[in-house]
């Protein structure tokens, strides 16, 4: 009974949050409903028994991608009203669309039938954590398509900071390079200075 | 009543088509659609994680892992071309982006 209580109070809320994603007026309102998305998808991944992948959602999704949307959306100076209106007039095609979108995901559904082929679960991995089960195999099974994702991440880092960086002039930075070259003989230079007189 | 596999395939179905009305009704303002698009991964995970729980197989549970690498990719790169754009064009408004039109 917990169980139905807390599947309907998950599902109601990431589906209400997912609509206000969308609806929502201001777009950092938007972002603090994904966040409640989110939150809420990590409690259905909790109930499915997923719970590594929830905590993941958490930190992966809540800590750094809805923190980065909303520095964009803050640090952006974007007149947000001029880029709406005219909702009308895409309502009828977006709900048509989606009308047919949930007609072949139901469909596709009811036609689907369990194969008696499945594979049954490995042996491996019975009687132990969630994270445990997943690390059993990431590092041996899928150990290729995990470094693929690492360099994935790596290419991502890189060009954001590519895109993003600027160079502006009479800004000072320092030089590592140059400091470390300096060297006492030729910083510091010995004159003699005449008397009255100067350099 | 329990909670089956075609409860939570059904939330998973909501929310992707959720994410799909917004890029159409949204399709003026990119960092809603971006946001929309997370939506959408976000219910693929979902249906992910619940056929692997129903089928006992962990692997839907690794591929929920890389998929959600590969959104955060996604959003990082999206939103640093985004701020990019803006530098030099003043706008995000997804009309005005035809500078690279052949």
């Amino acid at each position: 009974m917990i169980q139905v209580l807390a599947f309907y109070l998950f599902a109601i809320t990431a589906v209400v949050s997912g609509v206000m994603v969308v609806f929502s007026r201001n777009p950092v309102h938007s972002v603090l409903w994904l966040i409640l998305a989110f939150f809420s998808a990590a409690g259905l991944f909790v109930m499915m028994g997923a719970e590594f992948l929830a905590m993941l959602l958490m930190i992966v999704y809540v800590g750094a991608v809805a923190v980065l949307f909303l520095f964009v959306v803050m640090m952006l100076d974007i007149d947000f009203a001029a880029l709406r209106g005219r909702v009308a007039e895409y309502l009828p095609i977006g709900l048509a669309i989606g009308l047919v979108l949930i007609m072949q995901l139901s469909f596709g559904f009811l036609a689907w039938q369990e194969v008696d082929a499945v594979r049954p679960a490995d042996e491996l991995s019975r009687g132990v954590g969630n994270a445990n089960q997943l690390g059993m195999v990431i590092y041996t099974k899928y150990v290729y398509a995990f470094q693929v994702a690492g360099l994935i991440l790596l290419v991502a880092m890189i060009g954001a900071i590519v895109l993003t960086l600027r160079h502006r002039d009479g800004v000072k930075k320092q030089n590592v390079l140059e400091q470390v070259w300096r060297d006492p003989k030729e910083a510091v230079v010995m004159r003699d200075v005449k008397p009255g007189g100067s350099l | 009543m329990t909670i089956g596999l075609t409860h939570y395939l059904g939330v998973a179905a909501i929310l992707f088509v959720t994410g799909v009305f917004g890029i159409f009704l949204n399709r003026k303002n990119i960092i809603i659609i971006l946001m929309s698009i997370e939506l959408m991964l976000l219910a693929v995970n979902i249906n992910f994680v619940a056929f692997s729980t129903h089928l006992g197989d962990i692997g839907g549970q690794v591929f929920t892992l890389f998929v959600l690498t590969v959104a955060a990719a996604e959003a990082a790169i999206g939103l640093a071309i985004l701020v990019c754009f803006h530098r030099n064009r003043g706008t995000i408004a997804v009309e005005d982006v035809n500078m690279m039109k052949g």
